[in-house]
């Protein structure tokens, strides 16, 4: 309140001649880059990317052994090892040449526009998978684990579903409506899970996975009685087609599969980094997901936020199931709708750390490996699988730093904490 | 066994964390090391006990050059360390947590548990430890809990034992008690380091005393030196110890509470019909030994314990059940006990923690969006008001030393408008010269005619601090007695025991 108070107290001037660079780190605040390159450097995102490339570098060994003429040529190895280092750098390099052609551009199709379809399969695979990993992310960043992304997509889908071949609404206005109802239906489903945590303090990972069952049983049960979701005249276990009014558009022409739903994601994606970070809902879930305690102390209703955030989570997640009916699969679904997204949705949560943007870089990279993987197959032989082994090997890096930045290298993020304990220092420069 | 190091070097990249330390310890000594938190008094021990290998220098037992590689070849030469946070399993009995590590076993592989009770018992004896072998130390007091760790060490015979900061999470009375086993086993010829940055302590119980600072030896002290010798030695400045405050300028009764009780959640009564009122411009010290109810009674102040009954009232208003939200709104400023469990967001930066209670509504927060440059200013300016030591207002509050993390709960607190303060244990784990800025910021509090709560286990404080003490025990309060009380009658209050004059007993 008086004089005596510097201003800024962070920069008092060393007294004393220029200190050696080191303490001289210690007293002054570290510029921008210094510290962005530190959070890359020892935060996360760097992990993630590296995480990535360790997965495809181990993918790339077994595509290797996979192939036929790598073991053909290694029976000869001692004879002739440029046979198989031929082979290995023509089966590596095919298979991923042609998860790229499947995924990104085409050079073999001809014009541009049809070079490009794979990127809009990529965006159309990545859709749903964006929209469930934000809503997974986000739950992550309350402290909550909603494993409970197949039962809330089933039952968005079959709102968004019914709404959509149900009823008879002006176009425009049926989309919109089915896809309000299937997210409010997916909110509600995660939000029995919010509401028992915080009423009972059941175990939201136990809760969901038995919603997911739920759910499930439940959507088969309506799919195979007649007057609920089953195909009227039919006997299986499907659904009607969607009504034109309720399908989403087509945003790049009816010969792309890209569809509005993409759009909605990429909202999504604003709505979901402006709650995390510039709004006071978001402040208060972190404060509940860092320290649930302190959180209580500081006034934060800590069982509501548990709540609002597996109502937000769940419609996130729904959009993801509504998008499915209501954008890539639209003559009818049946109860494989959600072709385990809600569990893939994990692992883009994870891989985009939680974070909005990274989720959504995330989602695309996985629908790129959605898409490529297809075309890797059909093209070069490589089992599909491969490409499952290297999603999970990515999940399996990025759970273990330590790992990853011994491997290459890293400085660890202890050896930062260190070098900032020193007030310390500044007491030296004061005396 | 006479312990020695010469020369000690350890960095951590920049931080010179030890620089060339010499010290040595005879047998049958207590040596004190003294020092603020982050002069290197741990990194030191922790050289000593291989858990850090030294970049220079060596240790010496009986003038025989060591290489510890770790703990495990430390204790097999005779060095034994009770550290600060326990290291014992809490469902393991005590002879189970002793015999850890170096279990003998018998015929097929048992465990020779009757040795390891055995063992424990006649340790216990010598030193006349009250320890059950069979006891489960999840269910001892903190207190009997160091013991046992003292047993543990001694149980691998060790002759050299370094006590990391024992006291911190001891009452006045546990103190004591270690004291008094610290004295025992100097006499039968242990060396002892104790690690500490307490000066009444150190006066106590010390035979010699070196002062680190900075990773540095900066001094060597006898016991008789004064507390503000010592405290000059150890901040590297001329510290004030006793508070300066003027008589209070009391006002109206602000906070009356009316037989309150709390049930705890295993349905225990932990604070029994306790009535009380604090007026404008007073500090009323809660004192008495940890687990008293004090810390019940402080949450269930601010609306965070779910079953009490009776009336809190503040300047009229009925507080009785509000939410946390309400009372905070109320103009309540809390700082919790534990601070890093209660009272900060480690990953948060400072300038979050700073707006965390305030997260509903102004200032921080317009139309459910957070203001983040008016954020950053009051950061910025609450961050030199009190002296906050960070690089930036965007560190992380986890990163910063305990009177800095202090710190910044304080100046969030009481940068509200405030009705009432509340400081439960305000200076725990803080270095003296945040000790010094905290009691003055208190007394400040006061001062413009706030009623402040203290609650502190620590009677050095009650007594800077305190217009009026009050003393809990079992839940209950014991009496309500002038700031000036003397510390016996304190001390016989804390241990249950009635003031006779002045005060009324509830």
């Amino acid at each position: 309140m008086s004089d005596e108070n510097p201003q800024k107290p962070a920069a008092p001037a060393p007294a004393s001649v220029a200190p050696d660079r080191a303490t001289s780190e210690a007293i002054e605040p570290p510029s921008r880059w210094t510290v962005a390159l530190r959070e890359i450097a020892t935060g996360n995102a760097i992990i993630s990317v590296l995480a990535v490339l360790l997965a495809l570098l181990v993918g790339a060994i077994m595509i290797a052994f996979t192939d036929e003429n790598v073991q053909k040529t290694a029976v000869y190895f001692f004879a002739r090892p440029g046979d198989t280092v031929v082979a290995v750098w023509q089966s590596v390099s095919g298979a991923y040449s042609a998860l790229f052609q499947g995924s990104i551009y085409n050079f073999r199709r001809p014009g541009f526009e049809a070079g490009i379809k794979p990127l809009t399969e990529t965006l159309t695979f990545a859709t749903p998978l964006i929209a469930a990993g934000l809503g997974v992310g986000l739950a992550f960043r309350v402290g909550m684990f909603n494993i409970g992304g197949r039962g809330q997509m089933l039952i968005a889908a079959s709102v968004a579903g019914w709404v959509g071949f149900g009823w008879d609404l002006p176009w425009g206005i049926h989309m919109i409506v089915a896809v309000l109802a299937g997210m409010l239906g997916g909110a509600l489903w995660a939000g029995i899970a919010g509401l028992l945590k915080a009423r009972t303090g059941a175990h939201e990972v136990i809760v969901t996975i038995m919603l997911n069952y739920i759910a499930y049983y439940l959507v088969s049960w309506m799919l195979r009685t007649p007057g609920l979701l089953q195909a009227p005249g039919s006997s299986n276990p499907k659904t009607p087609a969607i009504k034109e009014m309720a399908v989403f558009i087509k945003i790049l022409g009816p010969q792309y599969n890209l569809h509005f739903g993409f759009l909605l994601a990429i909202i999504a994606t604003i709505i979901v980094w402006w709650i995390l970070n510039r709004s006071n809902l978001g402040f208060q879930f972190k404060a509940v997901g860092e320290n649930p305690n302190a959180a209580r102390v500081a006034g934060i209703n800590v069982k509501s936020m548990y709540v609002y955030a597996m109502l937000i989570s769940g419609a996130l997640v729904g959009l993801a199931g509504v998008a499915q009916v209501l954008g890539t699969v639209t003559t009818g679904f049946s109860s494989g709708i959600d072709a385990g997204i809600g569990f893939d949705a994990i692992t883009v949560a994870l891989l985009g750390r939680s974070t909005p943007w990274g989720i959504f870089v995330a989602g695309i990279l996985f629908g790129a490996f959605k898409a490529g993987g297809f075309s890797m197959q059909a093209a070069e032989g490589v089992p599909v699988e491969i490409v499952l082994v290297v999603q999970s090997l990515i999940v399996l890096f990025i759970a273990a730093p330590p790992l990853v930045r011994a491997i290459f290298r890293l400085p660890s993020p202890g050896s930062r904490q260190k070098r900032t304990v020193p007030n310390v220092t500044k007491e030296v420069a004061a005396k | 066994m006479k312990l020695e190091l010469r020369g000690i070097t350890k960095t951590f990249g920049a931080l010179v964390a030890n620089d060339h330390i010499d010290l040595t310890v005879e047998p049958g000594e207590i040596h004190c090391l003294l020092g603020e938190n982050g002069a290197g008094k741990s990194t030191l021990m922790n050289v000593l006990y291989g858990l850090y290998q030294a970049d220079g220098g060596e240790i010496l037992l009986d003038d025989a050059v060591q290489h510890f590689a770790g703990p495990g070849d430390a204790m097999a030469a005779g060095i034994g360390m009770v550290h600060q946070h326990f290291m014992l399993i809490p469902v393991f009995t005590v002879a189970e947590n002793v015999m850890l590590g170096h279990e003998q076993t018998r015929a097929g592989g048992l465990l020779d548990l009757p040795a390891a009770r055995a063992k424990v018992k006649e340790i216990s004896e010598r030193f006349g430890f009250d320890v059950d072998p069979d006891a489960l130390v999840d269910e001892l007091p903190v207190g009997v809990q160091q013991r046992v760790e003292i047993i543990k060490a001694l149980s691998r015979d060790a002759r050299v034992l370094v006590f990391d900061e024992p006291t911190a999470v001891l009452t006045p009375q546990e103190t004591d008690e270690l004291m008094q086993i610290m004295r025992q086993l100097r006499d039968a010829g242990t060396a002892i380091v104790f690690i500490t940055h307490k000066l009444r302590e150190v006066r106590e119980v010390a035979d010699r005393i070196t002062v680190m600072r900075l990773g540095k030896v900066v001094g060597e002290a006898q016991p008789t030196a004064t507390n503000a010798e010592l405290a000059s030695l150890m901040v590297g400045r001329a510290v004030e110890l006793t508070v300066h405050k003027e008589e209070p300028t009391l006002g109206e009764e602000a906070l009356v509470v009316e037989n309150l009780t709390v049930v705890d959640h295993i349905g225990q009564l932990v604070v029994n019909d306790v009535s009380f009122s604090v007026r404008r411009g007073e500090i009323l010290a809660i004192a008495g030994v940890q687990g008293n109810g004090q810390t019940e009674l402080t949450e269930a102040l601010v609306g965070l314990q779910p079953r009490v009954t009776g009336r809190i009232s503040l300047d009229g208003r009925e507080l009785t059940g509000a939410s946390v939200r309400k009372i905070l709104d109320a103009g309540v400023g809390f700082v919790p006990e534990d601070r890093n469990e209660d009272g900060l967001v480690g990953e948060f930066t400072i300038a979050e923690n700073l707006m965390l209670d305030r997260s509903t509504g102004k200032p921080f927060v317009k139309a459910a969006t957070l203001q983040l440059g008016y954020r950053a200013d009051f950061a910025r300016e609450k961050v030199a008001e009190f002296d906050v030591r960070t690089p930036s207002i965007e560190t992380k509050v986890g990163r910063l030393s305990g009177g800095n993390q202090q710190k910044v709960v304080l100046a969030r607190e009481l940068s509200r408008d405030l009705t009432l303060f509340v400081a439960a244990q305000p200076t725990r784990g803080v270095d003296v010269g945040s000790i010094e800025f905290i009691h003055k910021r208190i007394v400040e509090t006061r001062d413009s005619g706030v009623p402040v709560i203290v609650v502190s286990t620590e009677l050095d404080e009650v007594a800077a601090l305190a217009d009026r003490i009050m003393v809990m025990y079992r839940g209950r309060i014991v009496g309500i007695v002038p700031g000036n009380t003397p510390r016996d009658v304190l001390g016989l209050m804390m241990a249950g025991e009635a003031p006779t004059s002045e005060g009324v007993a509830a």
